[in-house]
């Protein structure tokens, strides 16, 4: 999963080379290692008006061992911010994000690398008036466009939090940790909404999966099994699922992480009760399943049969409904248990379409249809239904894609390269994490801002 | 002391491939490591200490004299797991099941593996035994004289290596060649033996396409079943080969009908209801009683291959069961014609009184509960595999039932045999 050019102009002669003649330098993106610090550097928090979630946000972050300094558009900042971040969500009117680009601007100056810019608003369907709601929606487009105008590997995004939620400390931690970390290296130009959560789950963002039972479908390579590994990382006991034919890349995956291995064919009649059976045997209940698996069977629109159509729908998505079913029916021993997480994998060509995926786009286009209904029903369970939309990630699947599209994929997005299989991992974890209960029906891409599928 | 219940918990084996075909690379150390992780990913047991793995093969390099240790070190269980090695022919496999099922009785130990490896691919070549002797004769050797006196005896003839054999030390005669005159004295029909054979190709994918060995089995080096079994194998088809053991007339086994070489790793977990309940894991059958058994086949007293029927006789005295009280029998299928002479051995008056002591014939079995989800001439044969096979398929055919008993039958070389009984656990008989 090597990208040879990103090596080669950050290092030694190639560096040096690439900087003289101004060739786009792909930065080596943070990412989590064990006792990380949650930033690299101080995090400059500062807002508009009340500013109502500024002061949660300082609570949240000095909680997480973060140094909290104030941003206004007179600071000035020594040495270089891990983050910067900022609370309009008390704004109602177009003027008043002047105040914004006063604070922000000399703030995302004194960035460092991989840093964080998080803008805080408050869902436009929450604001009174035409010029309240044009004013949030505003944040939208200043935080994609500062996004694309990062580099470093520094990120943007927005995080639209319900007003009974603003100064839930609670609501707020899970959503803004992920984002400040660098579990969310490639997540950049994605709006994400904060309810007010539904149980009052501190947890600590490093071992959030203590004591859990995790369910993880197409865990035997690729992003299946980086999903398994993080899972595992934060403490989960995971049963890895795959199809009988991947039974030994499976057990070594699961043998690596501590975990169960499950061979079996997610479309099989019985699968959601095979599943439900083999938690039972490390639980009365099940924590977490995470719908990964998927296959792909490409070819131009007017020339897929109908055999390629229904295997790939029936894989990515029908398949969850089945399994989803039998893990819901609250007697099913080893189901899925009330405050529960579903998550699903969905796709950048779910949401932008994609030339040769008309059945592929079609079932990760349906998972989101299926989050966001499915989410609402469960609501009074307090079982969250979210989908990570991954972009382009460094797989074998993606390596074997010919090399000029696959630079077109890995080149146009914020950060000039593809993501790697763990960095969909973490947001599948963060949307997991009993500390995300206020976040459900959400698709969050995972593509560094791509433009494709945009 | 008292005895504790033991209980099988799982099984699991690599598809058994041909002889020279997926596993040619692979030694009898990668394929029981790889058997042994692909059990410890299915029940999570990595990092743990079990009681002790025993496990053999009958074809064995002489640097794998603590094969089943460098296993288990090269594996996910705790390498504070002891193990070591047992080698009884074909019967290697289910010997190690009861040893392993002996000592959890005992309450010695709380868990353990039981299973074996074979390859005929990576078989051992050793130096031809002149040249060996002149070769240790010149490492004796006190002087440079004496060693060009003993180096000069080396002929080109020695050049070539020992082949393993698979012929029977005392009597020459292959396997095949004697299970030939067996098969003659108990007039087995080539037509039975080929009907039993497409028997159990049938059966094992059909078990295959139910997902019966989705965890049963763990693919390997591309392999996902078994390389031997032939779906659309046919009677008309098998009665085409032309006999291979046996002369003239008579002879009926082929090559259809008989196991081929074949290279593959099997285990079963085996534990006390307490392990099992302590790692919230379902036992799928209790490991009931084993015995084996040795017939004087060198004075041509008995058959090769025709103990089993008298260890059958004796676990059943023990057991107060008659042949009749089982639900499923797992005869090994070393020829077809092997299983078809131990079912007629046992239903003959003649045979049970002379031969087993007995006043009435074990009598016949009914034919639907055998190999019901097909054996060796189907999945192949990898003498030391072949017992942790049938264990773990038997246990996990029980399980599905909810209850009753099993009876399994294996015959080894050296004309001895081993068998053993599994029950439903007392639950799935609730």
């Amino acid at each position: 999963m090597s990208d040879t050019y990103a090596n080669l102009v950050n290092n030694g002669v190639g560096k040096e080379v690439a900087n003289k003649l101004g060739l786009p330098r792909p930065a080596q993106l943070r990412r989590y290692e064990k006792g990380q610090d949650l930033v690299d550097g101080p995090v400059a928090v500062g807002g508009l008006g009340t500013a109502p979630v500024a002061a949660t946000a300082r609570t949240v972050l000095s909680g997480a061992g973060a140094t909290v300094v104030e941003a206004t558009a007179e600071s000035s900042y020594d040495g270089r911010l891990g983050a910067v971040v900022f609370d309009a969500s008390a704004a109602r009117t177009l003027d008043e994000l002047e105040g914004l680009r006063a604070v922000l601007a000399p703030a995302v100056k004194s960035l460092g690398k991989s840093a964080r810019v998080i803008v805080i608003g408050t869902p436009p369907d929450q604001v009174e008036g035409a010029e309240g709601a044009a004013t949030q929606q505003a944040l939208e487009g200043i935080t994609r466009s500062i996004g694309k105008e990062l580099r470093a590997g520094a990120t943007a995004n927005l995080l639209w939090v319900d007003t009974d939620a603003q100064s839930d400390a609670g609501s707020l931690a899970a959503p803004l940790e992920f984002f400040a970390s660098s579990r969310s290296a490639y997540v950049s130009g994605q709006p994400l909404r904060v309810r007010k959560a539904s149980d009052d789950q501190a947890s600590d963002w490093r071992a959030p999966f203590v004591g859990e039972v995790v369910v993880v479908t197409g865990a035997a390579r690729g992003i299946g099994a980086e999903i398994a590994k993080v899972f595992a990382r934060g403490g989960a006991k995971v049963i890895a699922v795959d199809i009988p034919a991947a039974g030994d890349a499976l057990a070594k995956v699961a043998n690596t992480i501590g975990g169960v291995a499950l061979q079996l064919d997610i479309t099989a009649a019985d699968a959601g009760e095979r599943i439900a059976k083999a938690v039972a045997q490390h639980a009365d209940k099940l924590d977490v399943i995470v719908h990964n698996a998927g296959i792909t069977r490409d070819k131009l629109f007017v020339n897929t049969d109908a055999d390629r159509w229904g295997s790939v729908v029936n894989v990515n998505l029908q398949s969850q409904f089945r399994i989803n079913k039998v893990l819901l029916d609250p007697a099913t021993k080893g189901g899925l248990r009330d405050g529960g997480r579903i998550v699903s994998v969905a796709s950048t060509s779910g949401i932008g379409g994609n030339r040769g995926q008309a059945n592929y786009a079609a079932s990760k286009a349906g998972v989101i249809g299926l989050v966001r209904s499915l989410s609402a029903e469960l609501a009074d369970r307090h079982i969250t239904v979210n989908a990570v939309a991954p972009g382009f990630i460094e797989t074998d699947m993606t390596k074997k894609i010919p090399f000029a599209t696959r630079e077109v994929g890995r080149r146009l997005n914020s950060v000039l390269q593809g993501g790697q299989p763990v960095d969909v991992g973490e947001a599948i974890a963060f949307f997991a994490e009993p500390g995300s209960s206020g976040v459900t029906g959400q698709v969050l891409r995972v593509c560094g801002q791509s433009q494709i599928g945009a | 002391m008292s005895l504790r219940d033991v209980y099988v918990i799982g099984g699991n084996r690599i598809p058994f491939a041909r002889s020279g075909g997926k596993y040619l690379k692979a030694s009898n150390q990668d394929m029981l490591t790889a058997v042994i992780d692909g059990l410890v990913a299915r029940y999570g047991l990595a990092g743990e200490r079990l009681g002790e793995v025993a496990a053999g093969a009958v074809i064995k390099h002489a640097r794998d004299f603590n094969l089943t240790r460098e296993a288990v070190l090269g594996s996910h269980l705790s390498p504070e797991t002891p193990a070591y090695d047992v080698q009884q022919a074909c019967g290697t496999g289910l010997e190690t099941a009861i040893l392993v099922a002996n000592k959890i009785s005992l309450g010695q130990i709380d868990s353990g593996l039981a299973g074996g490896s074979d390859t005929t691919s990576d078989a051992p070549l050793a130096l031809n035994d002149e040249l060996r002797q002149t070769l240790m004769q010149a490492n004796y050797a006190k002087t440079p004289q004496q060693r060009i006196k003993a180096l000069a005896k080396i002929r080109p003839n020695q050049l070539v290596p020992e082949q393993p054999r698979n012929a029977e030390p005392r009597t020459g005669l292959s396997m095949g060649e004697h299970m030939a005159i067996t098969t003659k004295e108990w007039g087995i029909s080539r037509e039975a033996q080929d009907e039993l054979t497409v028997n159990s190709h049938h059966n094992l994918a059909a078990a295959y396409d139910r997902g019966f060995f989705d965890d049963l089995v763990t693919p390997y080096l591309g392999l996902t079943r078994d390389q031997n079994l032939r779906p659309d194998s046919s009677v008309e088809k098998l009665a085409t080969l032309k006999p291979v053991f046996g002369k003239g007339e008579g002879a009926t086994m082929t090559a259809g009908n008989s196991t081929p070489l074949s290279d593959g790793a099997s285990m079963v977990l085996l534990s006390s209801k307490e392990w099992a309940d302590e790692h919230k894991l379902t036992p799928l059958a209790r490991f009931v009683d084993g015995e084996a058994s040795a017939v004087d086949y060198v004075h041509g007293k008995e058959g090769l291959l025709m103990a089993p029927p008298y260890a059958i006789a004796r676990l059943l005295k023990r057991n107060n069961l008659t042949l009749q009280d089982f639900d499923f029998y797992e005869i090994h299928e070393a020829f077809a014609s092997t299983v078809l002479c131990h079912l007629a051995a046992m239903e003959d008056a003649e045979f049970c009184k002379t031969r087993l002591g007995l006043d009435e014939p074990l009598g016949a079995i009914d034919r639907s509960k055998l190999n019901v989800n097909g054996s060796s001439l189907a999945a192949g044969h990898p003498f030391a595999a072949t017992g942790g096979r049938i264990v773990a398929t038997l246990a996990k055919m029980l399980h599905e039932k909810g209850s009753g008993r099993g009876l399994i039958s294996i015959c080894a070389a050296g004309g001895q045999g081993v068998v053993a009984i599994l029950e439903a656990t007392s639950e799935d008989n609730k």
